[in-house]
């Protein structure tokens, strides 16, 4: 029996796991997927729950419910690739043999990165919200701040979902007019970025919205350090923001054993080539999803997208053809902004968001780079989705590549 | 695109000064571009513009982290070199293309 290997049962290996069953024959392919932990997280959700409009049960299921019959399924912490030998070495001392590896292991936050972020004040006055434990201290800590600073920041990029800090303060925003205490929270938005997003339409759309719901924007703040006892952010150049409530979105690595197998970069990131997904390092391993080196957003969309290109590139290996697929970079995502709007983008490697509608040029229903109830819609259907259509693989109404059909220059 | 003439020598460059045929950098045109923008390079400074232009060559991303685990010199002296945004001036500097600050 030949085997296909998949690290990590999150998005993107759950995924992987659904579409190759259906492909390779079972009287001759074994597949098997590992991951550390048996909860699904439904991380898009996280950002839902310190407003109070998530609680834990929206956003977790197990995730066998979401792997096909005919795949093993490890729980075991993976300790290194051996990619010479073909061979993964999981914690617990097994060695699984593998014909292909297919790497998803996303990536994750490291508080540890940046002096004084996870000291006395964690979880206390400093909340992440990209761990269901961050995000539920922060619902806690909400439900009796009486206001103050509340800045939100970024240590570095590249992030998870580059929109999900903007949907925080647009939330924030929305949550302390709604309790009648916004006169008494000042937000603030500090970046190592130059503006609200990475890319030039996109950023002056969002940075407007921004200024319009008050929300101080810091550009070109670069972290080096948190003082606890003066409750103040000090960047590189020796700036200072005062806090009394900081949301960090702390410095992204890919996990430790990519870097351990000498398949990374120096964040741990796996490189691969950005339109194959292939390996740097080794011809019968791919790539997808967070874990990779990839110039695009880290987010569901991508590994989404990624996936049809990874099974076709994937079964052309197998069947020693040249490679017919190529990944363009293709994102797409949701921004909620706040009192039942939202926002979208679509974009890829070469094109920055641009303005028009979606998936149907002139009809939408979506409207690309606005502001509009739809588009809010468009993101709580999401998690629908994402439990029902996404994780199994199944064919979804839009494109992996992007189309500039129903966008404006 | 558009051209712009440093030190003599006639580079290409886009709107905001970055080059945009990196084969086109020198060190002289390098000197020259630091002194516009108030810098006197120093050796380290160099180090730091060939690691920059070696990690462009081979498609890898800039991030100012990667400057800070080079073993050239750490965040805190990159700042020191390059005052104010310093990825943005030493890819200026270094005569690639300004890091599109990953998405
Ligand atoms: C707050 C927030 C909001 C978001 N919003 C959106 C959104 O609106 N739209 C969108 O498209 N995306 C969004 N995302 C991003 C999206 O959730 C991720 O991009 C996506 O889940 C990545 O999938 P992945 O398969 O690459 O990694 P993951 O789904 O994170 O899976 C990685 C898996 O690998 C396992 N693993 C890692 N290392 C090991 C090891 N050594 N041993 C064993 N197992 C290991 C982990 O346990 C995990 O299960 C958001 C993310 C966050 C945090």
């Amino acid at each position: 029996m030949k085997r296909l290997l998949i690290l990590g049962a999150g998005t993107g290996g759950t995924i992987m796991a659904n579409k190759m069953r259906k492909l390779l024959a079972r009287d001759e392919w074994e597949i098997t997927i590992v991951d550390q932990h048996k909860t699904h997280y439904y991380q898009p959700g996280f950002l839902f729950i310190p407003f109070g409009m998530y609680t834990r049960p929206d956003v977790v299921k197990p995730k066998t419910s979401f792997l096909p019959l005919g795949v093993e399924v490890i729980f075991q912490e993976i300790d290194r690739i051996d990619g010479a030998n073909n061979h993964v070495m999981l914690k617990d001392g097994i060695s699984l043999r593998y014909d292909y590896l297919i790497i998803a292991t996303g990536t994750r936050v490291v508080p540890e990165e940046t002096p004084g972020l996870k000291g006395p004040l964690w979880h206390k006055n400093i909340f992440d919200f990209y761990t269901i434990e961050g995000a539920t201290a922060l619902a806690d800590f909400f439900k009796t701040w009486p206001g103050g600073e509340l800045v939100l920041n970024i240590a570095d990029v590249p992030i998870k979902c580059p929109v999900a800090p903007l949907e925080f303060v647009m939330f924030a925003d929305a949550f302390f007019v709604e309790r009648g205490v916004r006169s008494k929270v000042n937000i603030s938005y500090a970046t190592p970025m130059s503006g609200a997003f990475t890319k030039p339409r996109a950023s002056k759309v969002l940075g407007a919205l921004l200024e319009e719901k008050n929300i101080n924007i810091i550009p070109d703040f670069y972290l080096e350090k948190v003082d606890n006892d003066r409750k103040m952010l000090v960047s590189y150049d020796d700036r200072e923001i005062p806090f009394d409530c900081l949301v960090t979105v702390p410095v992204h690595k890919g996990d430790a054993m990519i870097g351990r197998s000498g398949l990374g970069d120096e964040m741990d990131f796996a490189k691969a080539h950005k339109h194959t997904l292939q390996s740097d390092f080794f011809p019968n391993i791919f790539v997808i999803g967070d874990a990779g080196n990839f110039p695009t957003s880290k987010a569901g969309s991508v590994v989404h997208f990624q996936a049809d290109v990874l099974t076709e590139n994937l079964m052309c290996a197998i069947e020693n053809r040249p490679f017919t697929e190529s990944f363009d970079g293709h994102s797409n995502c949701y921004i909620e902004t706040g009192f039942g709007k939202g926002a979208l983008i679509d974009f890829n490697y070469d094109t920055e968001p641009l303005p028009g509608s979606f998936p149907f040029p002139g009809i939408g229903p979506f409207g690309l780079l606005k502001e509009t109830r739809m588009n809010h819609y468009g993101k709580l259907l999401f998690r629908w989705i994402y439990w029902h259509i996404l994780l199994k693989g199944k064919e979804m109404p839009i494109d992996s590549k992007m189309t500039m059909a129903g966008k404006k220059m | 695109m558009s051209q712009k003439v440093i030190a003599g020598v006639t580079v290409d460059v886009n709107e905001e000064g970055y080059f945009t045929n990196p084969a086109q950098w020198t060190k002289d045109l390098a000197l020259a571009i630091a002194a516009e923008e108030g810098i006197a390079l120093t050796d380290k400074h160099y180090a730091v513009l060939e690691f920059l232009r070696e990690r462009f060559s081979k498609g890898e991303a800039l991030t100012i982290r990667s400057v800070g685990n080079s073993g050239i010199i750490d965040i805190k002296g990159f700042y020191g070199l390059f005052p104010g945004a310093p990825m943005k001036k030493a890819a200026k500097i270094a005569g690639i293309p300004k890091p599109a600050s990953c998405v």
